[in-house]
């Protein structure tokens, strides 16, 4: 085999496993994006709801634990994340209502090291691998093998954020959520429950979540500290402008991708660097994020 | 008249924080009537409408719709039961077109095609929203937007709406426009209005029945026409230029009702 052509497969399998590493950070990002919409705070904890969903999941799943189909475990999962995340609004987030948002982001970092430490104490902290039936599986496209799980993660992800871009546009409920969230007052005017659509809403960042967890946990492995990830994450909300799902998913492939190249390019120490120094570049010059255009507060 | 009215407050407080806002307000509304209540910049209209439907929680007193007690309800539930509030001012979804925004407020019905009839209804009374259909509401105009806010308000098929100064920010020939509007939807659709205003003039001459609010409580209350020719009502609302014995204007008269 030629040199060169070794060298653009490499680049190739460089490129798919960036944009699926890319793809979890895209839905943590959708995730920080709905919450922000919903409420004007940032849920800090979103990548340790992430964390929770994969564990979650494994523990249904898993043989070593309750051993349930993985196809009734994953969609069990998510709902218990989204029931979970309806719960917290509806117990402790509305409860502050009327305080500053920044109570809110507070609330959110201490909940992050709630779940770390509850899901170290009944999981181990050991890492652990959602066993799925697609596991070790290959796609073979002409010479470049390809993991089964890394294109999964690719296409799942951009399918729920074309339905989330569809939900937020034409569903009536998507379209409640987008209206309390422009103008709060004028949606309770036109008599639309705002508290139970922001509830829903958290619901909805949950499930995202769980999705996020499920993907993550069957490329790699998951431990309580994996949710830390959230904060490339959160880099990639900023990237994308934290105003649009799109932006909120691109934000996270750009991360995804920069990753590989800079271990490849830039010595060790450095490369962990490049997405907070990416997401700082993108401050400076295009503060609103990438997708500008796009501007202020549109799904 | 012996018919019970549609709309009954009685004794209603309401706070911001510790600050009494309304305090002890009595009015009621008859079936299709236009109401009118008057008040001065920071009388408390627009908190009285907003603890009406729901938007602000009573803290005292009562409020029934057609006989229900519905101050303790949220305001979606309000909106059920066909009390619809047209706020001040701007209050629209900015980035939704100006057809999402109509259509939103049938938030609570699904009855699809009463609700299509209704969209063409809205569109019928306020002909630019049909031409703006697809632009977002933030780029329409002041009085584009207070159509849309009522044309928004006629999509939840009231029997009540509670009108927060609909002429407020727009030009004279507008507000003209505007009343005419209200006035056929009173009559042409049998919708019954309590109606906010600081324009005195425009909001008598369409309603019924008026009340005066300041600082919170109802201080005076009459038929419409009997309030038009009141000396306090040409003074303080009206812009009525009073001469005394002495040529001098009577700025500092005393209201009768104090
Ligand atoms: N959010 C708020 N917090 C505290 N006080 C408020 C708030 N909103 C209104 N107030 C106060 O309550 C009183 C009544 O206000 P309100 O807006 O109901 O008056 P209004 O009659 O509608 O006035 P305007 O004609 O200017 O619309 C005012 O003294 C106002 O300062
Ligand atoms: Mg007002």
């Amino acid at each position: 085999m030629p040199r060169g052509e070794g060298f653009d497969l490499d680049m190739m399998q460089l490129v798919i496993s960036g944009l699926a590493n890319g793809s979890v950070y895209g839905l943590i990002a959708l995730g920080f994006v709905l919450i922000y919409k919903a409420t004007e705070a940032v849920n800090f904890a979103q990548g340790d709801f992430m964390m929770l969903g994969a564990f979650i999941t494994i523990w249904l799943a898993n043989p070593q634990f309750l051993g349930i189909d993985f196809w009734i475990a994953v969609p069990l999962a998510i709902s218990i994340m989204a029931v979970l995340g309806y719960l917290l609004d509806l117990f402790v987030i509305r409860k502050m209502f009327g305080q500053p948002q920044i109570a809110v982001v507070i609330l959110t970092i201490a909940l992050g090291f709630i779940i770390r430490f509850v899901v170290g104490a009944i999981w181990k902290h050991e890492p652990q691998l959602l066993e799925t039936p697609f596991a070790g599986r290959e796609l073979r496209i002409g010479e470049l093998v390809l993991g089964f799980e890394e294109v999964a993660v690719i296409v799942v992800t951009l399918l729920l954020t074309l339905f989330l871009f569809l939900f937020f546009r034409k569903a009536k409920l998507g379209k409640a959520m987008q209206a309390a969230s422009q103008n709060q007052l004028a949606a309770y005017y036109v008599g639309i429950p705002v508290k139970r659509i922001q509830s829903l809403v958290w619901a909805l960042a949950g499930a995202v979540a769980a999705v996020a967890g499920v993907l993550f946990a069957s490329k790699g492995a998951v431990d309580p500290s994996t949710g830390l990830l959230g904060i490339k994450a959160f880099a990639a909300a900023v990237i994308g402008g934290f105003g649009s799902l799109p932006g909120a998913l691109i934000g996270g492939l750009i991360i995804g991708l920069i990753e590989p190249f800079a271990a490849y390019a830039l010595p060790a120490g450095y490369s962990q660097i490049a997405p907070y120094a990416v997401m700082l570049l993108v401050l400076i010059f295009r503060p609103a994020g990438i997708f500008s255009q796009m501007q202020k507060k549109k799904v | 008249m012996s018919v019970s009215p549609v709309l009954q407050v009685d004794n209603l407080e309401s706070y911001y924080g510790p600050i009494m806002a309304i305090r002890g307000a009595s009015l009621e509304v008859r079936k299709g009537q236009i109401v009118t209540i008057l008040g001065a910049n920071g009388a408390g209209k627009t908190t009285l409408l907003k603890t009406i439907s729901g938007v602000m929680s009573a803290a005292r007193g009562s409020i029934l719709l057609n006989g229900e007690a519905i101050h303790n309800m949220e305001a979606d539930e309000i909106v059920r039961k066909k009390m619809v509030h047209v706020p001040e001012g701007r209050e629209i979804f900015p980035l939704l077109s100006v057809y999402e925004n109509v259509s939103i407020g049938a938030y609570t019905r699904s009855d699809r095609a009463q609700i299509k009839a209704d969209l063409d209804m809205v569109y019928s009374y306020f002909p630019i929203l049909a031409e703006r259909a697809k632009q977002p509401a933030g780029t329409l105009s002041g009085g584009q937007q207070q159509m849309l806010a009522i044309g928004r308000g006629l999509m939840a098929a009231p029997n009540v709406m509670l009108l927060d100064e609909p002429s407020l920010g727009l030009s004279p020939l507008l507000v003209e426009e505007i009343f005419t509007i209200l006035k056929r939807l009173n009559t042409e659709q049998n919708v019954t209005m309590l109606l906010v205003e600081q324009n005195a003039k425009v909001a008598l001459e369409v309603a019924d029945y008026g009340y005066v609010l300041e600082l919170g409580g109802i201080v005076m209350s009459d038929d419409a026409d009997v309030l038009q020719n009141s000396k306090d009502i040409q003074s303080f609302y009206l812009g009525v230029r009073e001469e005394t014995e002495r040529g001098t204007r009577r700025w500092k008269q005393k209201k009768t009702w104090r």
